[in-house]
């Protein structure tokens, strides 16, 4: 479980770090929300921060904006302290939040054209870094209609384009599909490995599995405010999950006596709500137990390290 | 003065492009609801200069001197500065932090909570300054006398204005929930509003509310409407003006301490 030991998965000098978080803690009363978190996203990276509800990635997310004051620890983003340098940060920083906040009674047009002065593009740069982000979010036909007649979908890419307006060298997506049909979200995917491909450092935070497997580099999963696992997705599988997972089905006591044997043996489990999926199994030879084989995936190591109860 | 380097000098506060930033979406914002907006700054005061001034100008026909409609006309403008600003300002920052999410947006792009709180009041003051000229208006059309003096109203109007915006936005920073505001707008604003000598020469009351009532910036705001209106009257309208500014001064930092409270965790 220890990956963080000597664990830079990205073997370069933290000079070129996009952002950088070590040892941070922020508390609120009697909870501890983040939790000495270590966080690296290196420039150009594409970094997932993952974790379920509750583990402190909304509040990270704000720490980085300095919206949130870290209690203690360090936050370096883009060469930048925070929070004393937030606003050099933020004026290269894009960021994506999850609740969407446009301005609803202006057409898609107008939004841009409000972000464009709160990101200080120069004057006569504007139409362009307009025009630009049309294109990049496919809105060019609706520029102008009004945010409110717009489908959800295009709602969030005018959500990411807005947080490009100013080319930023680093974006936060804060769940950037959350509640959104699976056509949308493969949309909204091609956008985001499109800014990856352009060499934009990107941090994402995200339970949604299957997306931080198909976009990241490198994932941090989170629980309960600091990280349990940093790695890039197929080498945590192989890790903490191996190669394949055996997957027993039975009635819900069944699953309970099965989950007895299995620890008995050695061999982590996680539930997948119906069945067992049982772990480890690489060396396991003959004593791997009867039934459905697949292959491991995140989704494992996820349920595995961040435990099963839902807090 | 001497220029620090760049790695010395503080990140900027106050900086121009942030608090432009903020005006321009709220200039942009207004182009989608400033028929109802200027609709109801300009009805709402006209027709309590209409009521009062004739409901009561067939009662009275003088007061402290001036016709009744004159004086109504002039007192009215420090109305209409009030409640187009404290009130937009209440609601507007309220319904912009909790529904809309707007300050998030905001402050995650190069713009600090001073700036925000600063671009927010000087649009409110902008607009203020324009809607309190709508009574004096009115006023001209009903027989008020025009004179040079009254060049000077939007001047007050937006120093007024400025200070009732930034109460408005400390007020909202302040309470925790929208129903809250029926406290403030009872006990605080109503009694402010009523005591300024709008409608009714501070003379009759009770010395003690007239005491009061010099610690009212609407009380000095309609003083100094009038006496622009009127004719000024020398150290008293510097020291009607000077309290403006200082009310102004002082509440633009309250409401940014509040909004700081507010928005950052």
């Amino acid at each position: 479980m220890n990956d963080r030991a000597g664990c830079d998965p990205f073997d370069v000098p933290s000079t070129v770090h996009a952002l950088e978080l070590s040892h941070v803690v922020k508390r609120y009363g009697d909870i501890t929300a983040v939790n000495g978190l270590d966080l690296v996203v290196p420039e150009g990276g594409c970094v997932g921060l993952l974790g379920p509800n509750g583990a402190g990635k909304s509040t990270t997310m704000r720490m980085l904006t300095a919206q949130t004051i870290a209690d203690e620890g360090q936050i370096t983003v883009l060469g930048h302290e925070l929070p004393g340098d937030s606003k050099a940060a933020r004026a290269r920083m894009g960021v994506v939040p999850q609740l969407d906040n446009l301005d609803t009674t202006l057409t898609v047009e107008q939004n841009l054209v409000v972000f464009s002065h709160l990101y200080r593009v120069p004057k006569a740069k504007r139409k362009d870094a307009i025009e630009r982000v049309l294109g990049i979010a496919n809105l060019g036909e609706r520029r102008d209609s009004k945010v409110d007649e717009l489908s959800g979908g295009m709602r969030r890419r005018l959500l990411i384009g807005r947080a490009l307006i100013h080319q930023p060298q680093l974006v936060l997506l804060d769940e950037p599909t959350v509640g959104l049909d699976p056509q949308v979200r493969q949309e909204l995917w091609a956008l985001i490995d499109l800014l990856r491909s352009e060499g934009v450092s990107i941090l994402m935070s995200t339970h949604y599995i299957e997306e931080a497997e198909r976009l990241c580099d490198s994932v941090t999963i989170v629980s309960h405010g600091s990280a349990v696992a940093v790695g890039a997705p197929t080498d945590l599988v192989a890790e903490h999950a191996g190669r394949d997972a055996v997957e027993i089905y039975g009635s819900p006591e069944r699953l309970i006596e099965i989950e007895a044997e299995m620890a008995k043996e050695g061999f982590p489990t996680r539930r997948t709500g119906t069945s067992i999926a049982v772990l480890g199994l690489d060396d396991a030879a003959g004593r791997a137990p009867a039934g459905e084989r697949r292959p491991a995936n995140l989704e494992d190591v996820f349920v595995l390290l961040t435990g099963e109860e839902i807090a | 003065m001497t220029t620090l380097p760049a790695d010395q000098r503080e990140p900027g506060r106050l900086e121009r492009s942030a608090i432009g930033g903020v005006l321009v979406r709220e200039i942009i914002n207004f182009s989608s609801y400033w028929r109802s907006t200027t609709f109801s700054s300009t009805v709402e005061p006209t027709i309590y200069l209409l009521a009062f001034g004739f409901g009561f100008g067939s009662l009275v026909s003088v007061v402290g001197g001036y016709d009744y409609i004159d004086f109504v006309a002039t007192g009215t403008v420090a109305t209409a500065v009030l409640f187009s600003s404290i009130f937009p300002a209440m609601f507007g920052t309220f319904i912009k932090y909790k529904f809309q999410h707007t300050y998030d947006a905001i402050l995650a792009a190069p713009v600090d909570t001073e700036e925000l709180v600063t671009g927010e009041a000087l649009w409110l003051a902008m607009r203020a300054s324009v809607y309190g000229c709508a009574p004096l208006l009115v006023g001209l059309v009903f027989g008020l006398d025009p004179s040079w003096g009254m060049l000077a109203v939007p001047a007050i109007n937006f120093v007024a204005g400025y200070g009732w915006a930034c109460t408005g936005v400390a007020i909202a920073g302040w309470l925790k929930g929208i129903e809250n505001f029926n406290y403030v707008t009872s006990a605080v604003i109503t009694p402010l509003f009523l005591v300024a000598g709008t409608f009714f020469p501070l003379t009759g009351l009770p010395e003690w509310v007239q005491a009061l009532a010099q610690l009212n910036p609407l009380f000095h705001c309609v003083q100094l409407v009038r006496h622009a209106a009127f004719g000024w009257e020398g150290w008293a309208d510097v020291w009607n003006f000077a309290f403006l500014i200082i009310f102004g001064l002082l509440m633009w930092r309250v409401a940014i301490a509040a909004m700081e409270r507010k928005l950052i965790d």
